[in-house]
């Protein structure tokens, strides 16, 4: 079986499923962020007309974290948090993050430095990018708000169909200024925005057995952008490593890995010694190209952060690159520390101070420009360079923008010109 | 005879069907007045009510890909319309087959805006071409919440069965 198809089964109570079957896993996390709003909606209306009061399963094993709109812009919004509020003291809803300094931030970073995912969970979210998790070895998928409220009333998730796997193996050391977000572009490019639809990329190979959990949660971040159902990297020494010194585990550890003779639906070979900076051009996450094609452009807005790009190592390098420099004068750069745990260790290692006296402006944690809801929008004919996730149309608040997507040190090479730029030229 | 009053491409994600800016709407009543808020001409065609229920909107492949957000899906179905597309992204299936959005998966479909489309349980009947395209059927994994007219009555329905046992 592959990594995911045991994980399934364990959750399913069966020894043995492959792709195709239908099975009904019980979840080991739930997540949702400002959505929850919806989902407490959904919820309650199950009990409409039944003898049962509504009652979370397990209310320790759900997640709320404010991110999406953080602090609230609009009174719609804080009075969505309220509710929120309200429901989590009412269940008895454990890990929940509110708008602090302390303990906030991005749902998909959160729930990792918490120690809150460990291999071989299921994790389920009512976010896209949940697909984050399967950097810690868990099968962990997006979903909506009603099956959200779903799995609240329940525990399990109904009917889910064991996905097909693609393995990707990736060979090869990263030149300078090139890591995991290029490497996510390039296979995004390759496959298609629909090239792992209703399917789960596992990732292998030496480059990524010597990848951070930090870079890891890039590639799984961004697998949905192909249309996987989730990403995953089997937990190694690496997930113990950051299980234990970072997220501070001192429970044991369920290490589950694919066995030698899994079915897989494809494999894919990437290495990754020759690979150029890669950027996604407007507005498609896959009209990826070498960033020598695209340099030059002229940018407006540029943007580090996102559950995908805001980690310690993301601002580590764009603070290598931006100490002592200007951001240039026709340009803003705004930029958002994934945790508020994360900005703490920024600013001890003194990166935010050479962000500010770059003229860059470091905002809260939280989900940001990213999805155009809240703050950071871009004027009409503007163009934006993001460590972000996503380019539709759209996307940043205005269809009449642009939004080109690429890796923390391209962010930080283009701020300072003013134009998309390599890194490696500069 | 049902027809065609909005053709897409390839790819349309969830951001161009429910924009971003306005996730802070929840509600199902209020949502549709959102729905491809960013295309002026079609969303004011929607809010006018000049488009009856039961008109088809036509996708590509892979419609609704993007964020999870369910709104995408309860816009569409305040309109009552009917999502024929060559194949949708995973969680707009899933939040659409939880809501009772109709939504038909047609891998071959060639229509254009303004067509007359006849929507059978097994072909989509172009009457302008008279081309017929066979019709993929919903996962087998989810017929019985479809059976069950949505995810909120099929789930309200095992915790009678539960407590029952």
């Amino acid at each position: 079986m592959t990594v995911v198809e045991k994980i399934l089964a364990r959750a399913s109570g069966l020894s043995s499923v492959k792709a195709g079957d239908v099975v009904e896993p019980k979840v080991d996390l739930v997540m949702s962020h400002e959505n929850a709003a919806l989902v407490i909606n959904q919820f309650l209306e199950i009990y409409q007309g039944t003898a049962f009061q509504p009652k979370i399963w397990d209310p320790t094993r759900v997640a709320i974290i404010f991110d999406h709109r953080v602090p609230a812009e609009s009174p719609k919004t804080a009075s969505n948090q309220k509710k929120v509020r309200d429901f989590v003291a009412a269940q008895g809803i454990g890990k929940f993050h509110d708008i602090r300094g302390d303990v906030g931030g991005i749902c998909h970073q959160i729930l990792p430095e918490n120690g809150y995912v460990r291999p071989g969970s299921v994790v389920v979210g009512t976010d896209s990018h949940t697909t984050s998790h399967g950097a810690l070895g868990a099968f962990a998928f997006g979903i909506g708000a009603t099956e959200m409220a779903s799995v609240w009333a329940l525990g399990s998730v109904l009917n889910v169909e064991v996905p097909a796997t693609i393995k990707v193996v990736v060979t090869g050391r990263f030149k300078k200024f090139v890591g995991p977000k290029d490497l996510i572009l390039h296979l995004i490019g390759k496959i298609s925005a629909q090239g792992a639809n209703f399917k789960v990329i596992e990732f292998h190979g030496e480059t990524v057995r010597k990848m951070s959990t930090s870079g890891r949660l890039v590639l799984c971040n961004m697998s949905v952008e192909a249309g996987a159902t989730a990403g995953i990297v089997p937990a190694d020494e690496e997930t113990a490593r950051y299980l234990r010194e970072e997220a501070g585990i001192t429970d044991p550890l369920e290490m589950v890995a694919s066995d030698p003779d899994a079915a897989y639906e494809r494999v894919i070979e990437v290495n990754v010694s020759k690979l150029q900076p890669q950027i996604a051009c407007p507005h498609r996450v896959d009209n990826v190209k070498p960033i020598d094609q695209v340099a030059g452009k002229r940018i407006n807005q540029i943007v580090i952060g996102s559950c995908t790009n805001g980690r310690l190592d993301d601002l580590a390098i764009a603070a290598r690159i931006l100490k002592g420099q200007k951001v240039a004068s026709h340009a803003r750069m705004l930029i958002f520390p994934a945790s508020a745990k994360i900005y703490r260790q920024a600013l001890a290692k003194g990166y935010v101070g050479v962000f500010m006296q770059a003229g860059a402006v470091v905002m809260n944690s939280g989900c940001g420009p990213c999805l155009g809801i809240h703050e950071g929008a871009l004027g009409d004919g503007e163009v934006a360079l993001s460590t972000t996730n996503r380019n539709f149309k759209g996307r940043m608040g205005n269809p009449n923008s642009e939004v080109y997507l690429c890796s923390p040190a391209v962010a930080a090479a283009s701020a300072i010109t003013g134009i998309i730029t390599n890194p490696r030229k500069q | 005879m049902p027809s065609i009053v909005f053709k897409v491409a390839d790819d349309v994600s969830t951001d161009v069907i429910y924009p971003g800016r306005y996730m802070a709407t929840v509600l199902p009543t209020e949502t549709p007045q959102f729905a491809f808020a960013d295309d002026a001409a079609f969303n004011a065609k929607l809010k006018s009510k000049q488009i009856p229920a039961g008109s088809i909107l036509l996708g590509g492949k892979n419609f609704g890909c993007g964020s999870s957000r369910e709104q995408a899906v309860s816009c569409l179905k305040g309109h009552e319309l009917v999502i024929v597309a060559h194949d949708f992204a995973r969680i707009f299936l899933q939040n659409g087959i939880n809501l009772g959005l109709r939504m038909i998966v047609c891998p071959g479909i060639e229509a254009s805006e303004g067509d007359e489309l006849e929507l059978t349980a097994t072909e989509v009947i172009n009457k302008n071409s008279g081309k017929r395209f066979p019709v993929q059927p919903m996962p087998k994994s989810r017929q019985a919440i479809i059976d069950a007219g949505g995810l909120i009555q099929y789930t309200r329905k095992r915790l009678q069965e539960a407590s029952a046992d």
